[in-house]
């Protein structure tokens, strides 16, 4: 098949889609699809053919993946790591395969020891006119448009509770991406950043003098695909909270030059060794913003997650020492959404309690 | 010195190696006994609900042991090598059991092959915590190596000679040592296998030379050393047996991704996936073996024929 008749794709993960497809259309000279988006009808799909007991990142990315290929995608990409994560590619593959699906399928796995001149090779198979100059130039590229995203979105997080007029947030938000998307070059990543930056801060918002903070923790996926979480921060910020958190793309690609020992030696009242995945991580992030004397904490993970379940028994600790309340979610394909609203309204009012006591 | 050690986990795969270590090193154990409800219940009641069931059961363990020696026995242990990862609640035991219960003593060590600690020097640190001289831990560790080495090697001669041998129905089964071999999780079904007449062969005791090498045919990118020496088996056997039963607990990670695998990739060779949870009923879980083994018994009839 000619290369540019070919619809290469990859699962959702926030808005991250924007700079995956920038990355992958600026490598591989051929079309690029941004799976639909994610609704009810994905994790439906995903948790039918998906083994019962994994957890539920591989059900939205199996979900993502059939929409995309019921739309033509015939290349897949997947990454991994960790935990579960590293063998996701391999038993995908082999669930779309028995569908009866066409494609081809692409698996970067850090843990396997998937180094950036092995995806260099593997994208060179695929578009034999990049060079390797070229290839690290969109690398670069795609890292910084990374960190532009983060830090304006970290930006909304903390303020978007407190909009005076409803919406406004979201609104600059859109434009911000459509922009984003179809930048060339480090300087215009710059302009736009700077750009943004004005236009967020112009915003007019009503914030109280000291705000309940509420810091977010657990695992990566169900922490950046609202969709999983059911919008949690987006609950959280309409109840007036400010919302912090630390895992980003651009953090797990790059600000983490910590080692896992490292956090560990930093948590080292908690833990002695790194526990799994982001799991060590958690309780240092966790016991950080207990000192910082932090309103509350809230620890999701996708059901039966095994490092953020390991990292459970610290948080009860931390929590019972720094006497900072934590409350915990999992989630599922079937996580009622009135349960989880219920709670994070109730954990809202345990907070403003809290707060009215100390007075 | 009175040594602990739990009767879950790891106890299964290296129960030869720390004996032995332990007593050349003049160190008294203390073995919890066999699981049994009132092991299970302290064990679900202090930990977190989500975990497996075998990490529940190990909790039961350590549990009991609190108050009744000088130190447990917590093997910490992350990679083998590059490749070759176990599951992160090995990673994570020594912390859990930790923070669940306070002021424990433990005598951990510390395998993670990528960051250079090795078995070795893990075992000879271990030494050094319980006050012996060099050369005698180093005896020790010679001493254990050669015990286990010698003891797994005769079973799995002693597996091969029976599967050659015996003319009853073989079942594989596959599943973790502590899962299996557990008095609560996994003896009812082996006896309960046995009890129709059916030999059970088990993956884990094959020679892990073998396996080692032979998960590449079913899985090329697995990382799990564990799952790697099970599937492994599963090479090795799947001429010799009439049938292939995984057991796994509720809800492990490593076991939810590679069993599956397995049942979409082996053909022409019967298998049941059998999960298990702290709420396990007898009743359906026999019927289940039993319909699985008349199938295969039925199978064989007209295959006969």
């Amino acid at each position: 098949m000619e290369q540019s008749e070919r619809i290469a794709s990859f699962p959702h993960m926030g808005n991250y889609h924007v700079v995956v497809k920038a990355l992958i259309k600026r490598i591989l000279n051929m079309k690029v699809m941004t799976p639909p988006p994610i609704t009810k009808r994905t994790i439906e799909l995903g948790a039918k053919h998906s083994p019962e007991a994994v957890c539920v990142p591989f059900k939205y990315n199996l979900g993502n993946y059939i929409e995309s290929l019921e739309k033509g995608a015939d290349i897949l990409f997947q990454a991994g790591g960790g935990c579960r994560f590293g063998y996701y590619g391999e038993v995908q593959e082999q669930i779309l395969r028995d569908l009866g699906y066409e494609f081809e399928f692409l698996s970067f796995d850090a843990s396997a020891g998937s180094s950036i001149i092995q995806i260099y090779k593997a994208f060179k198979n695929l578009n034999p006119e990049i060079t390797i100059s070229k290839f690290m130039q969109s690398f670069l590229l795609t890292m910084k448009m990374l960190k532009c995203m983060d830090e304006v979105e970290e930006y909304i997080r903390k303020n978007i509770g407190f909009e005076a007029q409803k919406g406004s947030f979201e609104k600059m938000q859109k434009s911000f991406l459509n922009e984003l998307e179809k930048v060339k070059s480090l300087r215009e990543i710059k302009e736009i950043h700077r750009k943004y930056k004005e236009k967020f801060e112009k915003i007019e918002i009503v914030k109280p003098d000291k705000p309940i903070r509420v810091g977010i923790v657990g695992e990566l996926y169900v922490l950046m695909e609202p969709f999983s979480n059911y919008f949690i921060e987006k609950e959280l910020a309409a109840y007036g909270m400010e919302v912090h958190r630390f895992i980003t793309a651009s953090h797990l690609l790059t600000k983490r030059k910590k080692h896992n020992e490292r956090l560990a030696k930093e948590a080292s009242k908690y833990i002695k060794y790194h526990i799994g995945a982001d799991g060590t991580e958690t309780v240092e992030k966790s016991k950080m913003l207990a000192e910082e004397k932090f309103d509350g904490l809230i620890h999701v993970k996708p059901f039966g997650c095994m490092p953020e379940v390991n990292a459970m028994p610290m948080l009860q600790r931390i929590s019972s020492d720094y006497k900072i309340p934590v409350l915990y979610f999992s989630f599922d394909s079937q996580t009622s959404e009135t349960g989880i609203k219920t709670r994070l309204e109730a954990f809202h009012d345990m907070l403003t309690m809290k707060r009215g006591e100390k007075k | 010195m009175k040594i602990g050690i739990p009767r879950g986990f790891l106890y299964f795969k290296y129960k030869y190696f720390w004996e032995t270590f332990l007593k050349e090193l003049d160190c008294e154990i203390v073995l919890s006994p066999m699981t049994n409800k009132a092991i299970l219940k302290e064990g679900i009641d202090n930990s977190i609900d989500e975990s497996c069931l075998s990490a529940k059961v190990y909790m039961g363990h350590v549990k009991w042991l609190v108050g009744k020696c000088d130190y447990i026995l917590m093997p910490r242990i992350d990679s083998f090598g590059k490749c070759d990862k176990v599951c992160t609640k090995f990673n994570a035991m020594y912390d859990i059991v930790r923070n669940t219960y306070e002021g424990v003593e433990l005598l951990d060590y510390n395998i993670d092959c990528v960051k250079g600690c090795t078995e070795f020097k893990a075992f000879m640190r271990m030494g050094k915590l319980l006050k012996k001289s060099k050369m005698q831990t180093y005896r020790a560790y010679k001493r254990a190596k050669e015990v286990n080495k010698e003891k797994k090697t005769k079973i799995a001669e002693e597996q091969e000679k029976l599967v050659q041998e015996s003319d009853s129905l073989k079942i594989l089964i596959v599943a973790h040592p502590y899962n299996i071999y557990d008095k609560l999780i996994g003896e009812p079904i082996v006896k309960y296998v046995e009890k129709l007449d059916v030999l059970p062969i088990y993956a884990d005791v094959t020679s892990t030379k073998k396996t080692r090498i032979k998960y590449k045919e079913l899985s090329s990118s697995l990382y799990w050393t564990y799952n790697k020496e099970l599937i492994g088996a599963i090479e090795h056997y799947k001429n010799k047996v009439d049938g292939i039963m995984f057991v796994t607990a509720f809800p492990c990670g490593p076991d939810s991704m590679v069993n599956e695998i397995c049942l979409r990739r082996i053909k022409n060779i019967p298998m049941i996936n059998i999960v298990l949870d702290e709420l396990q009923g007898e009743a359906g879980l026999h019927t289940r073996i039993e319909s699985f083994i008349d199938i295969i018994r039925e199978k064989k009839k007209v295959v006969k024929k």
